[in-house]
């Protein structure tokens, strides 16, 4: 017999572990030994220096945004990263606050609040919002929860677009609350002490304060006492229940603390727009803000904030063509080194792309001299345009070369073997054909396509997201 | 200390268990014995609030528990395990004992995330109360394995973890589902000495659902065997181990017939 309670697993720990080997080890302990609240102060203080880097009120105002959005996945991660809570009515908390903020700072019903004022009442109000949205929903599991909150979502763009002439007993004709589809235009800035902000610039430093007190506030959250229970609540209810956690009651809390962050990132989303639309709040928003948590790693507070980075600033670099072009042709050559082993498969493949595309290129050249293929652009334009093929007709035969290109990927991913190997030079000279002759023109189509593969391949790849930890849901 | 008086539970038109009387005395440790089925793991959660009776009274030191939430239940100090291991398996070891303090403590939202002195003294407390209580299983869950998430754990570790959690909600009255099941004969000589020392040690009082026999008879001070929802026998373990109702509804009419 053993002597009771004695590990020696435990004991044996240190030699057990694994080091880090090869060339990047170094390196890799470095970082490791950076605390976690130096990396995030070096992150923001580089990005802090955005507007001063840049003179484009473009790019700043793409930081803006990239910050609104920070904010949301961080107040959606307390909900479903936290809690667990799968909440598809979380959009509504942020036009919630927009359209609170934009009735307390307009001329919409004449009132013209203090701002400190007003975003204390929109933060209270959506949390109180929020509270009182989840008291129906405290019963509800899983999916019934989903489909419940996706409906408070759509019930929020509907009021917004028909309170415009809203009957009241004591008013002789209809009232216009929310200004309708037109939205209510004219907003307040913020003004906080005396300092009106006014400037795209102004917002970005207000947004950055507001989103590193969040990450920190959430940071020290996550290992408190709310932060453990909230993580109980999402491993197990039940056996949350049993060990005396007030389910319901840390339910209504993670609502109220998710809708309260959303409230006021819609407060200074209505400030920075002057102006709220019901369009602002629509479901496409709402998937974003999701994308963002997920590619992220739910429940983790950097890849949460990196996936919203990415979400964010993603679409809008993809506008531009040359930009576009070392996005998709970088995925796809990261793609297949990560994937495509050994190196000489690799090199085969590529070899074989570039090889067969200018043979293509050459053999439509000579058929048809006149035609050009390539969008125009800098030097990775240049060195494309010799490379891929320029039929006449080229959107015509870019269409169809997009159609069969579907079917040909989901071909690819079946094949095994050598036949994938063959295959795949064809595909990807394929794909770049239809990336150079019809995507790369179109940014508003490519951006949802290329968003939407991204997350496809990432899901495929690493479930948990960017930063996320994999997790174990049965034994 | 825990009373139940005509404790009555049916699911649709089953019987599960029907008015049962059951005490459990201040530091004792009581075994629910009985086949699968008998109506013993609705029993704890009848007591636990899973379920509330359809009659009945379940009182912990007078005090009426029945048709109570399950949280308010397990504040008033009745904790247990469950058969089938429910860890909060992306959570820590520690974080899954501390998690468990909850209703004890009282550090709000804001000064969690203010740090005040309030909320770093309570958590430096909780996290030596559970340190204390995985101390309890010698070096098993110490050292490194303090960080680890729980379901890295062996599985007789899963259920130490279990106990360990259970005992952090600070309970009155400890309920133990299956302690013994799936562990090998040198884990379960264990778990039956862990018992005893929970009570002697720690002084609480235990109520324990066990099928091993070796167990039942090395902790019991008293037993209760169970079937189809009825009580049919209580007693020390030999009195019960020798009752004919309890071999019938073991091993059949005929078996017991025979003895």
């Amino acid at each position: 017999m053993t002597k009771i309670g004695t590990d020696e697993w435990v004991a044996q720990v240190g030699e057990r572990t694994e080091a880090y080997r090869g060339l990047t080890a170094p390196v890799r302990r470095t970082w490791d030994g950076i605390p976690l609240g130096w990396r995030f102060a070096a992150a923001m203080l580089l990005v802090a220096l955005l507007p001063v880097a840049t003179d484009s009120s473009y790019v700043v105002r793409v930081g803006v945004n990239a910050f609104l959005f920070g904010l949301l996945a961080l107040g959606l991660n307390v909900v479903v990263g936290y809690a667990g809570l799968l909440d598809l009515g979380y959009i509504a908390f942020y036009g919630f606050g927009a359209y609170t903020y934009a009735l307390l700072s307009s001329d919409q019903i004449g009132v013209h609040l203090p701002a400190e004022l007003t975003l204390i009442v929109v933060v209270a109000l959506t949390a109180g919002l929020g509270y009182v949205l989840g008291l129906p929903s405290r019963r509800l599991l899983g999916d019934y929860l989903a489909i419940v909150t996706l409906f408070f979502g759509q019930v929020f763009v509907q009021l917004a677009i028909h309170l415009d002439r809203l009957s009241l007993p004591w008013a002789d004709g209809p009232v216009n609350v929310t200004g309708g589809p037109n939205g209510i235009v004219g907003i307040d800035p913020i003004r906080l002490v005396g300092v009106t902000f006014s400037s795209v610039t102004d917002y970005f430093y207000l947004l950055l304060v507001a989103f590193v007190a969040l990450a920190v506030g959430l940071h020290r959250l996550t290992a408190s006492r709310t932060g453990r229970a909230w993580r109980a609540l999402r491993e197990d209810p039940l056996a949350a229940e049993q060990m005396g956690l007030p389910v319901n009651r840390l339910k209504l809390l993670a609502f109220a603390v998710g809708g309260a962050v959303a409230g006021f990132a819609g407060a200074v989303f209505a400030a920075v727009q002057v102006g709220v639309f019901p369009q602002n709040f629509e479901t496409l928003l709402l998937i974003m803000i999701y994308a963002a948590v997920i590619l992220g790693g739910a429940g983790s507070l950097p890849g949460v904030a990196i996936g919203a980075a990415v979400i964010a600033v993603f679409p809008e670099v993809l506008r531009t063509p040359d930009y576009a072009r070392l996005i998709f042709y970088g995925v796809v050559l990261g793609g297949l080194v990560a994937l495509l082993r050994p190196w000489s498969r690799l090199a085969a493949v590529l070899a074989g792309t570039v090889v067969l595309g200018f043979v293509v290129r050459f053999a439509t050249a000579a058929a048809w001299p006149d035609a050009a293929a390539v969008a125009p652009g800098g030097l990775v334009a240049r060195a494309l345009g010799a490379w891929v093929a320029t039929p006449p007709n080229a959107t015509t035969v870019g269409n169809v070369a997009f159609v069969l290109l579907v079917p040909a990927v989901l071909a690819v991913t079946r094949l095994r073997g050598p036949a994938r190997t063959w295959a795949l030079p064809t595909v990807l000279y394929l794909a770049a054909f239809v990336w150079e002759t019809r995507l790369v023109a179109e940014p508003s189509v490519t951006r949802q396509l290329v968003l939407g593969a991204i997350l496809v391949v990432m899901m495929t790849a690493r479930p948990q997201g960017l930063l996320g930890t994999p997790r174990v849901e049965m034994l | 200390m825990l009373e139940l008086a005509g404790v009555s539970k049916s699911f649709g038109g089953l019987a599960v268990i029907r008015d049962l009387d059951l005490h459990v005395d201040d530091r004792e440790i009581l075994s629910v014995i009985g086949p699968n089925g008998a109506g013993k793991t609705t029993l704890f959660n009848l007591v636990t609030g899973v379920v509330a009776p359809d009659a009945g009274a379940i009182r912990l030191d007078g005090q009426d528990l029945a048709g109570r939430p399950a949280h308010e239940i397990a504040q008033a100090g009745i904790s247990r395990t469950f058969q089938s291991i429910r860890l909060f398996l992306n959570m820590t070891v520690l974080e899954n004992v501390m998690a468990a303090t909850y209703a004890h403590t009282g550090a709000r939202m804001w000064q969690s995330v203010l740090r005040t002195p309030a909320a770093r003294r309570e958590e430096a407390a909780v996290r030596a109360q559970a340190a204390e209580h995985l101390a309890f299983f010698g070096t098993r869950l110490q050292g490194y394995r303090w960080d680890q998430p729980a379901y890295s754990l062996s599985y007789a570790n899963r259920r130490r973890l279990e106990i360990a959690r259970a005992m952090a909600t600070r309970p009155r009255v400890l309920l133990l589902d299956e302690p013994a099941a799936g562990m090998n004969p040198a884990e379960t000589h264990e778990i039956t000495e862990l018992i005893a020392r929970l009570r002697d040690e720690v002084g609480h009082t235990i109520a324990v659902i066990e099928h091993d026999m070796h167990v039942v008879e090395g902790i019991s001070d008293r037993v209760v065997a169970l079937d189809h929802g009825v009580k049919i026998a209580e007693g020390s373990f030999d009195e019960v181990a020798a009752d004919t109702r309890v071999v019938e509804a073991y091993l059949g009419l005929r078996t017991a017939e025979r003895k």
